[in-house]
């Protein structure tokens, strides 16, 4: 039988049909596969949000804590007319913000069609529980709970970081995270994500064709509970971190203090502090702090590259005495200064002379390391001066100077110090000697350090002459921390050269009025702290102080820095503000007759003279 | 027979109603799957803040438009125009390429304040129109070369464009007049052929272009024996030879230890060279003793297919885009992306399959109407067919379509106009790719490609498209009545 061409078509157009026929009996009849998966659509699955793990300081007290608060969410193809004034009354609103949002919710009302919508943003639960009361008056309107951050003390806002909720952006490069997550974001916060943030658990309901929920799917055998977050222990002291704020208030710059013994970081402050009252609706305040000239989240302690000033000079003179070009009974003389051409010179404070060096590290004299300096780089067992200057970057990197320490901080800033390469590039590579680039010896110059490496400085100090790389969370069996923290990193310079340099550091705090000592504002009968002050240029204005101490003299159990801009002398403010906080933490009080440097301490401010031309 | 013959009561009553009722019963139902896709309490259907308020603007727009062709416009005139209409949509094409504006990526729609619309919804009635024209001309003969060239020019010229504004589905869907050619004396062959390429390009990708050579050799050499009727010699020759090196690309791995010299002079692809030199020299030998044209085709047809499944790959990864290759990757099967590319497939699958045998009823699909199915109110409606009417349902508007198609190929077949004849069957061929390319991507059996549902789609210029295309059909066959008035009330 020959079929017409039209017939083939046709029967073409049949089997056609007999094949989509087929198909759906089999998807919509057969098949039960499709139907359970419609069933899932037909079911809601709400995330249940574990909390989120506390953050404690290293006494057990607690730094972060969480509260409950109410997101008040409407439907509104579900709200019925209602007394608008009598709901702004009890939410404490404008009765025109209500009015606004239902026009809005008018106007859009294809878009949102039975979806809810958030109506108040956080509120805290006394109020919504007042709503809560009456809120059966008010169909379409229902809080949803969730739980934000709670700091009982205003401890560490720049370390402790904030938690936010997931963004696209961050949901894009982290695509464990759904929208409606949240997520810790800078400082301790962002670092201890992982163990924080614990497990979100699932609740699966169905629901109706008009999206009410109308039962509990399976009787609630599919859903999962929420596994909290962990809690995290910090090294830090919580008193002293209250109490650094307190003395750092109405200041820029910032104190590190650590425990040598162990690297641990006691406190960390970074001035002007992020207010803890901000840091739980992020959000809100955002702005108002990102637009702050004085940048508030910026984490000066760990993030500003700053000229160290005369607290440099310890280093100097260690490698000096390692290089064998000095010995501590050399005496240098000092004349106003230190003159290294005819007109040119480093300049220096009036003092006796000439100095040991036990005496020029107690003086801070500025001559005196010119001519170590000058030694250690003109050292004829060197070839050139390159190889004499990269030998001395080399001890100066020991000290972890010049690269991130590896703190378990993020954003960590490595700063800077010059290589010889850099200074061939600038001068030539004949064009340059020691007096080039003397400035480095007095911590001036082409070289950046933060108040971090300036506490590990005086921890290595206090070590004579190792350190561990310091760290802010705590290790427990549950969550150790890295080995690296754990490690002893020694300088090049032997242990047995640092007995002196020690030595020059108490005298410096403990001569006594009238011998010359820089730091005897920071002196404490009784606690052996021995200190090393700094003044370093600022080119914004009046010159940094700097500070960097420890106590006691043996078996010391402190270690701080101090930088305070526009401080001017390193004894003006950060000396008595490094001594105050050892004080706090050995003695826990301060002597009555420190009282008063306390108190101006307290109430010292630096920033309103500032002029801010950005 | 006291009636003027053209007035416009007996031109309505000439009309075929059978074919109208079909029409508006595909609008109708079409529109309640438009609202219940898009509804919301308390919002009138009839509101134009809806698409069902808006599509039944159009519904009222097509229905006058249509009326106006019954009454107003001349039969002829579609005849007579048809080059102009065709040329003014190539330009169309083309302005829109200049002018025109993306939409969901491809860039092929005109916006005219508040109305936008797709020249390549024209298109598709201008190219039929012409095709008729040129095909119903006298003396024409598709086995002659210049004609065919010239048939083939007037369909790959409006592609071409189309191809260039990234509109896939409409460039198909003009592919589909192959079928008015085939009844105007194509040879069959050439659907056989299309069809295998299709089938070589899923087959490379899927299993392998190995398999795919020799199921292009299958096809090709069985088609060449049996066009000289010699099947039987072919299934003691060349079958064996096939299936033998069918079964050692399966095996060849597990009887031979991979890494060995052995196993890699005997690995399959170089016994299929050797086997294919074998083969061609016979077949070339056998073609000098009998030239025969069919068989010289059918050699080239199969060296083009090997070629073309050894670039398949090829033109996967670099020609296709990549929206268009996820489509494909997911409808194989070869990746399985629930919330990605293969979402929406996913989805109208759960919508269709939760419909069960009667559906959830009207409004009360749980997928659709929490927006579930994406594009749901125009390239899935049929998902909300499948969901809220059932198997019963789905039956129901694919058998309007049956026999909407079958009404109008077999009454243009009984055409003595050849060019209503072959203009109907453009029609149906237009319907038919529609059909079998929207249905079959909300049921999973191909690629996701964004073409409308006929009529019952929501959007306004493809609807009216559609009743202009169909219309035009309906007023020639209503004036090939003339010549049958008596009879034609019987019908």
């Amino acid at each position: 039988m020959i079929l017409s061409r039209k017939n083939r078509i046709m029967i073409f157009l049949v089997a056609v049909v007999l094949v989509f026929a087929a198909r759906l009996f089999y998807i919509q009849v057969l098949n039960d596969s499709f139907k359970s998966d419609a069933n899932n659509n037909s079911t809601v699955h709400m995330a249940v949000y574990p909390t989120r793990g506390l953050i404690y300081d290293r006494h057990g007290n607690i730094l972060v804590e969480n509260k409950t608060c109410w997101n008040l969410m409407v439907t509104p193809a579900e709200v019925e007319p209602f007394d608008t004034a009598r709901l702004a009354d009890i939410l404490g609103v404008e009765r025109s913000f209500i009015e606004e949002k239902m026009a809005w919710y008018r106007k859009y009302r294809t878009r949102i069609g039975y979806r809810s919508v958030e109506f108040i943003h956080q509120m805290e639960s006394a109020d919504y529980l007042r709503f809560a009361e009456v809120a059966y008056q008010f169909p379409g309107f229902h809080g949803e709970a969730h739980s934000v951050r709670k700091y009982p003390v205003n401890a560490g806002g720049n370390l402790l970081g904030y938690v936010s909720e997931v963004d696209a952006p961050y949901i894009k490069k982290h695509p464990e995270y759904k929208s409606g997550d949240y997520v810790g974001r800078a400082g301790i916060e962002a670092s201890m994500e992982h163990v924080l943030k614990g497990e979100k658990g699932n609740r699966i309901y169905y629901r109706n064709s008009r999206n009410k929920i109308v039962g509990s799917y399976l009787d609630g055998r599919m859903d999962t509970d929420a596994v909290p977050g962990k809690d995290v222990t910090t090294t830090i002291d919580r008193d002293l971190q209250v109490y650094g704020q307190q003395l750092m208030a109405g200041k820029i710059g910032s104190i590190v203090a650590i425990e040598p013994s162990t690297g641990e970081i006691l406190a960390l402050v970074s001035a002007p502090c992020l207010d803890v009252e901000k840091l739980d609706n992020m959000g809100k305040y955002y702005k108002e702090i990102a637009s702050d000239p004085l940048k508030p989240m910026f984490n000066r302690a760990v993030q500003a590259s700053y000229p160290p000033g005369s607290v440099f000079k310890l280093v100097g003179g260690l490698i000096g005495l390692q290089e064998g070009t000095l010995k501590p009974w050399y005496e240098y003389p000092c004349h106003q200064g230190y003159w290294y051409a005819p007109g040119k010179k480093v300049g220096c404070h009036a003092h006796r002379s000439p100095l040991d060096f036990e005496e020029a590290i107690m003086m801070s004299c500025n001559s005196y390391f010119c001519y170590v300096f000058k030694d250690i780089i003109e050292n004829p067992a060197y070839p050139n001066v390159q190889a004499a200057f990269d030998r001395w970057r080399e001890y100066v990197l020991s000290f972890g100077f010049g690269q991130k320490l590896g703190t378990d901080f993020p954003y960590e800033l490595g700063g800077n110090i010059p290589t010889s390469d850099r200074y061939d590039r600038i001068y030539g590579k004949r064009g340059w000697k020691a007096h080039t680039i003397i400035s480095l010896s007095i911590g001036q110059g082409e070289i950046g350090c933060t108040p971090m490496h300036l506490a590990n400085l005086a921890a290595i100090m206090a070590n004579r002459g190792y350190y561990y790389t310091p760290h802010i969370i705590k290790g427990t069996r549950e969550i150790p921390i890295d080995e690296r923290f754990t490690r002893r990193n020694y300088t090049l310079v032997d242990t047995s050269a640092f007995n002196v340099a020690v030595h020059g550091m108490w005298r410096a705090v403990n001569s006594g009025w009238g011998e010359g000592g820089t730091a005897t504002i920071a002196s404490v009968p009784g606690l052996d702290i021995c200190g090393k002050t700094g003044t370093a240029q600022n080119p914004h204005g009046a010159d940094n102080s700097v500070f960097i101490c420890f106590a006691p003299k043996d078996n010391p159990r402190i270690a701080v820095a101090a930088y305070v801009e526009h401080g001017t002398w390193g004894a003006t403010w950060a000396a008595p503000i490094a001594s105050l906080m050892i004080e706090k933490y050995l003695a826990g009080e301060i002597s009555e007759n420190r009282k008063w440097l306390e108190k101006k301490m307290f109430e010292g401010d630096l920033i309103s003279g500032l002029q801010y031309n950005q | 027979m006291s009636k003027d013959p053209s007035s416009f009561s007996s031109k309505l009553e000439r009309l075929d109603i059978v074919l109208v009722l079909l029409y508006l019963a595909l609008v109708v139902f079409g529109w309640m799957n438009v609202y219940s896709a898009v509804h919301i309490q308390e919002i009138s259907a009839f509101s134009f803040e809806l698409r069902s308020g808006k599509q039944l603007l159009w519904i009222g727009l097509s229905l006058v438009t249509a009326l106006c062709m019954v009454g107003f416009i001349p039969h002829r005139f579609y005849e007579t125009l048809a080059v102009p209409i065709y040329l003014l949509s190539l330009m169309l094409l083309v302005a829109v390429l200049l002018v025109g504006t993306s939409v969901n990526g491809s860039h092929s729609w005109i916006v005219l304040g508040p109305v936008s619309f797709q020249p390549a919804e024209i298109v598709k009635i201008s190219t039929a129109l012409l095709l008729a024209k040129a095909m119903s001309a006298y003396g024409f003969d598709l086995k002659k070369r210049s004609h065919f060239l010239r048939t083939c020019g007037i369909i790959l010229l409006p592609i071409a464009l189309i191809l260039m504004e990234n509109e896939t589905g409409c460039a198909l869907v003009l592919l589909g007049f192959i079928i008015p050619l085939y009844r105007e004396g194509l040879s069959g062959w050439y659907i056989v052929l299309a069809f295998t390429i299709v089938l070589l390009f899923i087959l490379t990708l899927t299993i392998s272009p190995l398999i795919a050579i020799l199921i292009s050799v299958f096809v090709g050499t069985l088609s060449c024996e049996y066009n000289e009727g010699s099947v039987i010699r072919w299934c003691y020759t060349t079958l064996p030879a096939i299936l033998a090196v069918t079964v050692w690309v399966f095996v060849h791995d597990k009887v031979l230890e991979p890494g060995t010299t052995a196993a890699a002079i005997l690995k399959p692809a170089n016994i299929m060279i050797a086997g294919g030199a074998v083969g061609v020299f016979f077949y070339i030998r056998r073609l000098l003793r009998n030239l025969n044209p069919f068989r010289l085709f059918s050699l080239g047809a199969i060296l083009l297919c090997i070629v073309f499944s050894l670039s398949v790959n090829f033109i996967f990864n670099h020609a296709l885009q990549e929206h268009q290759r996820q489509r494909i990757e997911v409808l194989l099967g070869m990746k399985e992306d629930v919330s990605g590319a293969g979402y929406n497939l996913h989805q109208s699958l759960i919508a269709i399959g939760s419909g069960g045998l009667n559906g959830k009823g009207f409004l009360h699909g749980t997928q659709t109407t929490y927006g579930f199915v994406p594009e749901q109110a125009t390239d899935f409606i049929f998902c909300t067919v499948g969901e809220e009417w059932g198997f019963l349902g789905s039956l129901f508007i694919i058998g309007l379509y049956l026999a909407l198609m079958t009404r109008i190929i077999s009454s243009a077949d009984k055409c003595r106009d050849n060019f209503t004849r072959i203009y109907g069957y453009c029609v149906a061929a237009c319907l038919m790719m529609h059909f079998m390319i929207n249905i079959g991507m909300t049921i999973g059996l191909m690629p996701v490609i964004g073409i409308p549902l006929p009529l019952v789609s929501y959007g306004g210029s493809s609807l009216l498209a559609f009743s202009v295309l169909i219309f035009i059909f309906i007023v020639l066959e209503s004036d090939e009545r003339k010549f049958f008035a008596g009879k034609a009330s019987q019908r």
